[in-house]
């Protein structure tokens, strides 16, 4: 198992936790990530809300890189990066419009040949779930998360053909793999307000507050999300929330890599867990896996 | 041979494009015609007599009629034709404004296309040959598939008129949804009261044959004479030794899922669906029953005191004749389970309309309690959802339901009787309430029963602390709602039964891409169908409430009557005719023809001294659609009144 | 009133220039409002989503291309993949960005997103990934919010969440190449949002602002 790894900025910079439990995680398991050399920012939300051409030539761009690789699929584990990616791949693959014109900006010839994929569904859908279960070394047991989705790594189905677009399971099942027990709650893939961190940050607060509410009300230890954007909104601005909204959320936001890398007997400080501004370690001491 | 042309203005919606008169002094030059005039209307009665009048005075022999298209008035001409003293299959029409007149805008053009398209009729009709009129008698009974109100009306108004109806219903009793219902907008009718006498009509009725749990299995023949194949089920008790005293469903151990309650009530294995059933006769369900599953119990065959439980019984195949069918196949609901923003239809407090109306009946499993299904508490904030698979191409159907905005207004109306605490929230799109009374009563349900009514569709519900979250908007104060529900009602639409293709092509009866019948003709002909002989009633043709549904009925059955009064079926003699010395009995017409209308027939070949078997066409069952004489190597078969002679005349005079 | 629609107005092309542009067809809408019911920014927007696509129809383009709406939009597609007429909201919503900033029509109380949006560019363009310190300061010192997440600021450095310096990417040539050619807007140097007025006007404004709240 060998992929062109497109990690994206988040994860080199604030989701660096990201990045090393991911690559981790791989390296146990035998699935090789090679970095693409030289890749560029995907453009995420504000590239498409500025330039169209710009939003599907900056992924183009880096899906050439990966062919040059002579590899045919990318891993990604940014939500953000992967709905860029797939749907730069769905214009180029179905649109000849678009992919005469982004090919002609490139100055290269593509047409949607690379596949994309999210780490989550290597994990469940290459490696199978039931592989990873027979190198588990720690069952996670005595904790309770929230799956959290976010709105990009489903939506649109017929572009991201990744998961259910209502009510997405994928990371639930990988959870119970892990023994660790997923709630079940209906703000699987609510918005947190994303790309407004910096610019509306009281949208921000009021999203990721009620996504927070909710995970706590039903009954959940931590909130596992796979989205490097979800996870700062929801873990660097928790403390902003606790104050304007006078909770004290204490609610460790997980990438689902840390988790299962906790499983396959990790280190913590490899996986990152020391870098989440809530800090997680007291949960995971508190349920026995440290 | 004498032909003469009759050219029609038709107003100026001919004459307008086309130089008639033009046309009609080229038309006087051709070979053979002897006359050629116009007229403003030719199907008018001063029209059709100058064609009479020409005809005595020119010794006419042929006609030709250059005017609309043959669907129109080619019957008109046909007529006019018998009574001038031409047989009426020596008259043939040049549609000169279908495809003509309407088509184009350049007059010389045109003009020269109408002379081109009558010199084609000329030709023709100097091929054709005096064609006699074919009879074919009547089997004098009706099928009715399907027992719901539909069906009961049409069986009713047939045995009313002292002919035979028999009625097909899967179920055990007839009934359909109706029966289920509690009351009936807007007059607020208790559905059972209005229902029951009609079904006692109907078993009581001399007349009318009940084939209950029973599945129609194949269709032969045509109008007059249809052949039909009927599954009878194995009820697994004898319905003519069964008094229906009850003594066996009160004593069964095994207890499931009501269907009739849509799972609301629970029934025994061998039960009836509902008290007022007719045929007042159980029926094991052997899927259930400890007897049929492990062999043990067989209670009700011990207790039974007039041993009519027979567990050995097998399904029955029978085969009636009959001279028409009537469609009132009915309906299903929308499966609201494709509705992901709606919980997959895994919310148990989330239910149809349907199950509403099962709570509403005090006969029914909850005795008129309006109460959530997960944990039996009485509902107070009921929030109903209109247009729930209707007007939805993502997930649903394209069209309007039509009926969802009434009954979700009798819901709310009856939330409030049943519950005087109770408030009922009404999400619509529109309020489509376009019956007599109907405007009426949505305003008084909102008026004097405080529902309230917020125009918006909800976009996600979902489950916390016991309660449904709904999100709406209303889009008239430009606002996100967010209700805390006890209940949610979804106003599921209308949509076709399942198995409805797989009856229409027994039937030979279109279906539209919605699984839905299609009529003759969406005005002129509502309760006919292409095929004669087969009529449609209630929302297996389009979604219908009861009263459209009861006059739906009544017009397919003075249909199906209008057939029944005849001594024999006039038919058209434009069929399939084998030449028996050419036939070689390839039998490619016989796997061509989509009737049946072709069989094998044993002659003596007096050339060859030796009997052989060729192909003969059955007039009665011929459609005159051609396939076979398309497929005929050997040129044996051809069709009246479109002989390979007259259409080769025709391409040669082009 | 809010406005007067004249007859000019529903006979503009812009329906028809939008569905011909971005393929989507406003004019499939029937104000079910399943859209509005669903965003979760609605409570922020002046209009709803809904009320957009009905001033789409009726050809009301200074209205949309001014409201705040279109800004607000956070492309979290909840309302494209429920729309029962299949409209891709989002989609319009993202056209209707770009025509805005095309006709530089931007509503002044509404301009941290197109701001954002725009720096967020320029610093791909000169570095080839993202530079956040970067992309903070530059937006925190042209919005007017010198300070703002400055209580964020240690903890992420001392995570090292957060680089001091930029990623040099070897291929920035290329990088510059694609902006370029992608088109006019896409190339940023000489944007009005980042013409001193517009970014004096903007500080003025945030500065009046603080004066009043500490009244």
């Amino acid at each position: 198992m060998r992929y062109a790894y497109f990690p994206g900025c988040s994860l080199h910079s604030t989701a660096k936790e990201y990045d090393l439990s991911t690559k981790a995680v791989a390296g146990t398991l035998g699935i090789e990530l090679i970095e693409i050399p030289e890749w560029i920012c995907c453009g995420a939300t504000p590239a498409h809300i500025t330039m169209h051409l710009l939003s599907l030539a900056l992924p183009v761009k880096n899906l050439l890189l990966a062919k040059k690789m002579d590899s045919y699929e990318v891993a990604t584990c940014c939500a953000a990066c992967f709905n860029r990616l797939k749907v730069a791949n769905h214009f180029m693959e179905n649109d000849s419009v678009h992919r005469d014109k982004v090919n002609e900006i490139i100055g290269e010839q593509y047409s949607g040949e690379v596949k994309v994929r999210h780490f989550l569904d290597i994990l469940i859908n290459v490696f199978w779930l039931k592989n990873l279960s027979e190198r588990i070394i720690k069952r996670l047991d005595n904790l309770k998360v929230a799956c959290y989705y976010g709105c990009l790594l489903t939506r649109p189905g017929e572009v991201t053909q990744f998961d259910d677009v209502e009510e997405p399971h994928l990371m639930d099942d990988l959870m119970k793999i892990l023994g660790v027990e997923p709630v079940d709650w209906p703000y699987k893939t609510e918005c947190c307000g994303a790309s407004f961190s910096l610019t509306k940050t009281d949208i921000v607060l009021k999203l990721s507050g009620d996504i927070l509410q909710m995970a706590y009300d039903e009954g959940a230890q931590a909130i596992v999300v796979a989205c490097p954007l979800c996870q700062s909104n929801l873990d660097l601005r928790q403390a902003m929330i606790n104050k304007k909204f006078k909770k004290n959320f204490d609610m460790p936001i997980l990438y689902f890599t840390q988790l299962v890398g906790l499983a396959l007997g990790i280190d913590p400080l490899k996986l990152g867990l020391n870098k989440h501004i809530v800090n997680p370690l007291k949960l995971i001491k508190s349920v026995g896996v440290l | 041979m004498k032909i003469g042309v009759f050219v029609c203005h038709c107003g100026t919606n001919i004459a307008a494009t086309v130089d008639v008169e033009r046309v009609s002094q080229e038309a006087a030059k051709e070979p053979r015609v002897k006359f050629s005039t116009t007229y403003r209307y030719m199907c008018s009665d001063p029209g059709q007599n100058l064609i009479k009048e020409a005809v005595k005075k020119h010794h006419l022999d042929r006609i030709v009629i250059a005017s609309c298209s043959p669907s129109l008035h080619e019957k008109t001409f046909r007529k006019c034709a018998e009574k001038a003293g031409v047989n009426p299959y020596l008259m043939e029409m040049a549609n000169i404004r279908e495809h003509c007149s309407w088509v184009h805008q350049d007059r010389v053009e045109a003009t020269a296309k109408a002379i081109e398209l009558i010199r084609l009729a000329l030709a023709k009709v100097s091929r054709n040959k005096p064609l006699e009129y074919l009879y074919i008698p009547i089997e004098k009974k009706v099928l009715i598939i399907g027992g719901g109100i539909a069906g009961i009306q049409s069986a009713i108004d047939i045995a009313f008129a002292n002919y035979p109806a028999v009625i097909l219903e899967r179920e055990p009793s007839i009934g359909g949804r109706m029966a289920r219902f509690d009351k009936t907008f807007p007059t607020l009718d208790c559905a059972a009261c209005i229902l029951t006498p009609k079904m006692v009509t109907v078993s009581q009725s001399k007349h009318v044959t009940m084939h209950t749990y029973s599945e129609i299995e194949g269709v032969k023949g045509h109008v007059g004479d249809f052949t039909v194949t009927i599954r009878k089920k194995a009820r697994s008790v004898d319905i003519n030794k069964c008094t229906g005293c009850g003594a066996c469903y009160n004593k069964c151990p095994v207890r499931v899922p009501s269907e009739f309650d849509m799972g609301l009530g629970k029934r025994t294995a061998i039960y009836i669906p509902f008290p007022q059933a007719v045929p007042n006769v159980p029926v094991i369900d052997r899927q259930n029953c400890l007897w049929f599953t492990k062999q043990k119990c067989g209670i009700c065959k011990k207790i039974c005191p007039f041993e009519a439980i027979d567990y050995d019984m097998q399904d029955e195949i029978i085969e009636e004749k009959f001279g028409a069918i009537i469609v009132a196949s009915g309906f299903t609901q929308f499966n609201h389970a494709v509705y992901g923003e709606y919980g997959y239809g895994k919310y148990k407090d989330a239910i149809t309309g349907l199950h509403f109306e099962r709570m509403a009946n005090s006969s029914g499993p909850t005795g008129g309690k309006i109460i959530r299904p997960s944990d039996g508490k009485e509902a107070r904030d009921v929030v109903f959802i209109q247009c729930v698979g209707s007007r939805d191409e993502q997930k649903g159907l394209s069209y309007c339901s039509r009926l969802c905005c009434m009954y979700t207004a009798k819901h709310a109306l009856l939330l409030k009787e049943h519950n005087k605490d109770a408030q009922a929230y009404v999400f619509y799109i529109d309020i489509r309430a376009a019956g007599k009374n109907y405007e009426e009563f949505v305003k008084k349900v909102q008026d004097e029963y405080g529902a309230v009514y917020l125009r918006g569709r909800v976009s996600r519900i979902f489950e916390k602390s016991g309660k449904l979250i709904v999100r709406g908007a209303d889009t008239l104060s430009g606002a996100q709602i967010e209700i805390k529900a006890d209940l949610v009602v979804l106003a599921t639409g209308l949509v076709a039964q399942p198995d409805a293709p797989g009856l229409a092509r027994m039937l030979h009866i279109p279906y539209d891409r919605n699984n839905l019948f299609t009529e003759a003709h969406p005005k002129l002909a509502p309760v006919e169908t292409i095929t004669s002989g087969v009529f449609l009633t209630g929302a297996c043709q389009s979604p219908k409430d009861i009263p459209d549904t009861v006059a739906t009925a009544s017009a397919a059955s003075v249909k199906a009557l209008g057939l029944m009064v005849q001594d024999r079926l006039q038919r058209e003699p434009l069929v399939a005719k084998v030449d028996a010395k050419t036939c070689s009995g390839c039998f490619a017409c016989i796997q061509a023809c989509s009737f049946t209308a072709i069989e094998e027939e044993e002659i003596e070949d007096k050339r060859l001294k030796k009997k052989r078997l060729i192909a003969k066409v059955l007039e009665g069952v011929c459609t005159g659609c051609g396939n076979c004489t398309a497929v005929c190597r050997m040129s044996a078969i051809d069709l009246e009144g479109f002989s390979n002679r007259q259409i080769m005349e025709e391409i040669e005079a082009l | 009133m809010k406005w007067f629609i004249s007859h000019d107005t529903l006979r503009s092309l812009f329906q028809e220039t939008l569905e011909k542009d971005c393929g989507e067809k406003v004019s499939h809408c029937y104000q079910c409002g399943k859209c509005s019911a669903g965003c979760p920014i609605s409570f922020q927007m002046d209009y709803l989503p809904n009320q957009i696509m009905r001033m789409v129809q009726l050809g009301m383009e200074d209205q949309v291309l001014s409201s705040r709406t279109i800004w607000l939009c956070a492309s979290c597609l909840t309302c494209t993949v429920r729309c029962p007429r299949e409209i891709d909201i989002a989609e319009i919503m993202d056209y209707l960005r770009r025509r805005a900033y095309k006709k530089q029509v931007i509503p002044l109380e509404e301009t941290e997103i197109p701001l954002f949006n725009k720096i967020f560019l320029r610093n791909i363009e000169l570095f080839g990934r993202l530079y956040e310190m970067g992309l903070i300061g530059m937006f925190n010192l042209l919005s007017g919010e010198f300070f703002k997440d400055f209580s964020c600021a240690p903890k992420m450095f001392l995570k090292r969440k957060i680089g001091i310096f930029p990623h040099r990417a070897k291929n920035i040539r290329e990088i510059r190449d694609i902006f370029k050619r992608s088109g006019k807007l896409a190339h940023s140097k000489k944007d009005r949002l980042l013409h001193p007025k517009l970014l004096f006007l903007n500080l003025f404004r945030k500065f009046i602002g603080k004066i009043e709240k500490l009244k």
